[in-house]
């Protein structure tokens, strides 16, 4: 378990780590948190000639906005920033949920933002936050910076929008104001794995039915997914278990499920079934 | 006052706390590294190896004169089959190491491994006993037709016809998934070759180094004494690292064919692959049963997957004839017929795992009374207050004899501890909101510290069991202890420096417990089997007390006193009745150089040996659980010890015991198992995918101790280090069954993962949204 050689670079700017990668094009790879790509080294399933380190480019880490204008992450902060997110409101309060069920303490304070959302776990919970609510991610390299909505940016299992010489640079967040409702149900074999099932959901209630409504599951596909089709039941609903109980059903129809060794398709379905639910409850509680 | 009795901190913690520690990986300074290349298939015939053009490379081809590892188990059921260090014509297990790259780090070793090609022409794996025991099963070994290496049977002669006088028979089939004992750092060795001597010295995280030097120069076919075995700090074992490996031996050869130094730390892969697993079993039982609840016979079907090969030196039948011989447990009936078979499968071997295959026979036979209690429509508390044994010394159906302990009372002291009408009320209210509370018993025994007499029973080619014990105080009045056990995060060196200081009069941080070097020990059996604080420990007690005999001796000469009155504490022979006294590093100088003074021989140096036939501990847990019904979810609420270990030296100590112990017997219960694909490939290779339990899904332990004092053992203490971990898991699945009794469901697979209880639900005769 030790990585094949490699060559290490540590840029300073986003400027100079943009150069790097594009002269050593599909042999590269960034360094980030390093919590998923280390691993993947050390098991020699990932073998990048060259790493170039995002470390020392202070200025991919910061956090701005707040719940009522949105947010802006830099793709290089890290994860523990959540635990008290520097903004209030619901979206705050939604980060602050999720990000503990995002593996463990230690791994928090390295894992990165940008690095889960580049690496594109199906079970990563902020890949979930930002297909549900819709982010904007802005890829920058040495020809200049695009940005992709969140929808377009997940391909497949560990599969982005990312070309080999672009590196994320930061996540814009859309603004969820007060009065939004937030709920966040996750169920994995022990606290801190990644879900076998999770669902995030965000609502708007008024005169007793949903009048706007989010929901996104996670962990059961090979990518987290928006489920229009539910939030398009919801919608003018009462937030009733009734109600929820039938979301449900519609989510496990929206969603072709992926087994491995902890759930096979079958249980998966089901716990599908009981995140929504819970989610949704959660929120409208 | 004495040190027995006393929480004191470890003497072992400081150095470890503080990154002290001497590990294996810390000796591998200026050796070359060693990487094993390792079969990708399950099963199938060598056909060639390509090895790269540069580099060193060697194959069981270059392994000239190197003996299989062959260990010997005298049954006329047994089958024994070698296993080659490294093979030539076949594999039979995914990760069997197949042939060794050497480089000058680790990484490069690793890049030398991936250009080595064993081409395998496949085989078809046998992975289950069942694919093992079918009629048509290939053999994975031509020395075992019938892929059974050992099998045990017994009728007793009334056992047919109580059976059929029974009131009821109650019957279960139990599973027990493939699991590893998972120590936190796994194997590793370094091996240097001495010019000067010509001897290599192998540093090796394991607990037997002396049984590890006797399995590799048999192997080799070289004296013991051109081999050294060093087991320094070891991160865990728990069985694991009881066994030879083959790896071990490759490493001493490649120190001798290379005269130099060559390491290997085995990294989490290998160990999952191919370190050893265990717990791989199924067992059919029915009991037959009296009206009033009477356990009157037991029948029983046990199968064990013991894995491709039989493990040195404990063989294959550890877990087969363990189940076969303890299954009884703590109750107390006299017809019995079982059958046990340990079956050979292209997986990798089973060798000891804390337990052994107690946790099993513990489910077993917690779930049989709780399944019978329902039945019959008694108490589960009841029914084991009719069936658990009260009269000692007590014989089992299979000749077992188990010395006083406390099973009733144990269970009584933790039933009242747990208020479990209180339970009730709380579960029923609980279930009128749809929350599923459980609470489950479980009462077991721990055979602990048996020495040859009993392994002697097993009939293997090597008898374990006794222990020595080499004790000398030094010219300044400190005491060095030499012991043949090999402790590796038990704190038995802070134990026995409790003991010696109680007979001998100095401070324990006055007392140097030296373990796991052939060089510097009498020769013993490492640490395993809860037998150190027994054994050893008796050993070391006998060995203090010769000391003390003599310091009192020399005492009395000294001061012109009687022997008999001189008393040895706080570091001062004391005369009774007098304000005489003299330090005791003053008797420890005179003795070493005023020794034409005492009219005895110089020095202070005493032996001790004590091999017993082994002592019962006992205990009681309880286990409440909360179960989600919609997901299969477990939390365990609150979790009740009752240990009766005997005389309890250092609480803390046994404490930690049982606390490790259980926590690994929650991840028996919930999380742990080891997955192979229907083609034989590994899939749980990381702790990605192996999960034991975190601090976040064990308790905190509520523990009680009592003390029954049992004659079988000179320190008073009995054995703690397995009790854990075979009474948890039943603990916890009778409390899963208890919560989910409203839906008629059984509880038959451990670990009752989220699926299975899901699964379980959803299969119920009474529908989980009624
Ligand atoms: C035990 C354990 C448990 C875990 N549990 C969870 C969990 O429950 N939920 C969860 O979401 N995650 C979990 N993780 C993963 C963790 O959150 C990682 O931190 C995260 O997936 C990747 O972030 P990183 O910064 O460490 O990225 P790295 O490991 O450094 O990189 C990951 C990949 O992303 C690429 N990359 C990184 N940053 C960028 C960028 N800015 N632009 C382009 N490419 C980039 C890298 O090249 C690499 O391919 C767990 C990890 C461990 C070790």
């Amino acid at each position: 378990m030790k990585p094949a050689a490699f060559a290490y670079l540590a840029p300073t700017t986003l400027g100079e780590a943009l150069a790097m990668l594009d002269g050593v094009q599909d042999d590269g790879k960034v360094l980030a948190g390093g919590q998923s790509l280390v691993p993947a080294m050390n098991f020699r399933l990932a073998r990048p000639a060259t790493l170039v380190d995002l470390n020392g480019l202070s200025e991919l880490d910061h956090v701005s906005g707040d719940s009522d204008r949105g947010v802006v992450i830099g793709a290089l902060v890290r994860h523990a920033a959540f635990h008290a997110p520097p903004f209030e409101g619901p979206l705050a309060e939604l980060l602050a949920k999720v990000v503990r069920d995002i593996a463990h303490y230690p791994i928090r304070q390295r894992g990165t933002f940008g690095g889960s959302l580049a690496h594109a776990d199906p079970a990563s919970e902020w890949c979930l936050v930002a297909a549900t609510l819709g982010a904007t991610m802005h890829l920058a390299s040495v020809a200049g910076t695009r940005t992709v909505a969140a929808a377009d940016f997940f391909r497949g299992t560990f599969t982005t929008a990312l070309a080999p010489n672009e590196i994320l640079v930061r996540v814009d967040l859309p603004p969820l104001p007060a009065g939004w409702r937030t709920g966040f149900y996750e169920f994995s074999r022990r606290k801190g794995d990644f879900a076998l099932a999770m669902a995030l959901a965000t609502l708007q209630i008024d005169g007793g039915a949903i009048r706007a409504v989010r929901l996104g599951v996670g962990g059961v596909s090979d990518r987290p997914r928006r489920l229009e089709t539910v939030e398009a039941f919801l919608a003018g609903k009462p937030p009733t278990p009734a109600t929820f109980a039938e979301a449900a059903e519609l989510a496990r129809g929206a969603v072709a499920v992926t087994a491995d060794i902890h759930a096979s398709e079958a249980y998966r379905s089901d716990l599908l079934g009981t995140v929504v639910r819970r989610a949704l409850a959660e929120a409208a509680a | 006052m004495t040190w027995i009795g006393r929480s004191l901190p470890r003497l072992e913690d400081p150095a470890l706390l503080k990154g002290r520690g001497n590990y294996v990986a810390d000796h591998a300074k200026g050796a070359l590294h060693v990487t094993f290349v390792r079969s990708a298939l399950a099963a199938g015939d060598i056909v060639g190896i390509e090895r790269p053009a540069e580099g060193l490379v060697f194959t069981g081809a270059d392994l000239d004169g190197v003996g299989p590892i062959r260990p010997v188990l005298h049954r006329p059921d047994y089958r024994a089959v070698g296993q080659p260090v490294l093979p030539v014509e076949r594999v039979v297990f995914p990760g069997q190491a197949v042939a060794v790259a050497v480089a000058a780090s680790a990484a490069e070793a690793e890049d030398l491994a991936e250009q080595v090609f064993i081409d395998i022409d496949p085989i078809e794996p046998i992975l289950d006993f069942d694919a093992a025991l079918a009629a048509d099963a290939r053999a994975v070994h031509p020395e075992a037709p019938e892929n059974v290496l050992v099998e045990g049977r017994l009728e007793t002669p009334g056992f047919a016809e109580t059976v059929a006088s029974a009131h009821a028979v109650v019957e279960l089939e139990l599973r027990s998934r493939r699991q590893s004992a998972m120590p936190l750092e796994p194997r590793g060795g370094v091996a240097s070759f001495d010019e000067a001597t010509g001897r290599v010295t192998l540093v090796a995280s394991v607990q037997m180094p002396h049984m590890l030097r006797t399995g590799i120069t048999d192997c080799l076919g070289i004296p013991e004494s051109d081999l050294r075995v060093v087991a320094p700090d070891v991160g865990g074992g728990f069985g694991q690292k009881m066994s030879l490996f083959p790896e071990y031996v490759v490493l001493v050869w490649l120190a001798r064919r290379l005269r130099g130094k060559v390491a290997w730390i085995e990294d989490r892969r290998e160990n999952f692959l191919a370190s050893a697993h265990s717990r791989d079993q199924a067992f059919t039982v029915r009991g037959a049963f009296a009206a009033d609840g009477e356990l009157l016979a037991l029948e029983a079907d046990l199968r064990s997957n013991v894995g491709a090969f039989s493990c040195y030196p404990v063989t294959c039948g550890v877990e087969p004839l363990m189940a076969f011989g303890e299954l009884p447990g703590p109750y107390r009936f006299s017809q019995y017929k079982v059958r046990s078979r340990g079956v050979t499968t292209n997986t990798c071997m089973m060798a000891p795992y804390r337990g052994v295959a107690r946790p099993m026979l513990t489910f077993t036979m917690e779930r049989l009374m709780d399944k019978a209690a329902a039945q019959l429509g008694i108490d589960a508390v009841d029914i084991r207050r009719r069936n658990l044994i009260t009269a000692f010394p007590h014989r089992s159906p299979t000749g077992v004899v188990y010395d006083e302990g406390s099973y009733l009372q144990a269970m009584e002291a933790a039933v009242a501890h747990v208020d479990i009408p209180a339970f009730r009320a709380r579960q029923a209210e609980a279930r009128r909101h749809g929350r599923c509370l459980g609470l489950g018993v479980s009462v077991f025994s721990e055979r602990t510290g048996y020495g040859t007499p009993v392994f002697a029973q097993r009939m293997m080619g090597i008898v374990p069991g006794y222990e020595s014990v080499d004790l000398v105080m030094d010219p300044s009045g400190n005491v060095e202890v030499r012991i043949g056990a090999s402790p590796h995060g038990q704190g038995l060196k802070t134990s026995l420096a409790q003991l010696v200081s109680d007979e001998v009069g100095v401070t324990p941080d006055k007392v140097r417990v030296v373990s796991g070097d052939t060089d510097a020990t009498p020769y013993g059996w490492g640490t395993f089997a809860s037998r150190s604080i027994v054994i050893s420990g008796g050993a070391t007690k006998l060995a203090a007390v010769a000391a003390a005999t003599k310091l009192r001796k020399i005492a009395a000469k000294l001061m012109e006193a009687s022997e008999e009155d001189i008393a040895l504490e706080d570091g001062y022979a004391r005369v009774a009745g007098t304000n005489k006294a003299m330090p005791i590093p003053e008797l420890a100088r005179a003795a070493y150089h005023q020794s034409q003074r005492l009219g005895m021989p110089a020095g202070i140096r005493e032996s001790g040996f004590y091999d017993p036939a082994g002592t019962f501990s006992n205990a009681c847990h309880i286990c409440e659980v909360e179960v989600d019904v919609e997901t299969g979810g477990v939390r365990i609420v609150r979790f009740v010890v009752v240990e009766d270990a005997g005389v309890v030296i250092n609480p803390m100590i046994v404490d930690g015991q049982i606390a490790g112990g259980v926590a690994q017997g929650i991840g028996n219960a919930l999380y742990e198992e080891m997955i192979y694909d229907d083609d034989g490939n590994l899939l749980t290779v990381s702790l990605a995918d192996y999960l034991p339990p975190t601090a976040l899904e064990v308790p905190d332990l509520e523990i009680l101790h009592m003390e029954t004092i049992s004659p079988e053992s000179v320190t008073k203490a009995k054995g703690v280090g397995e009790g854990g971990t075979i009474g948890a898991p039943a603990a916890v699945l009778n409390a899963v069954a208890d919560a989910l009794s409203p839906f008629g469901v059984e509880i038959n697979v451990m670990p009752a993962t989220p699926e299975r209880i899901r699964a379980a639900i959803r299969n119920a005769k009474v529908p989980a949204d009624a």
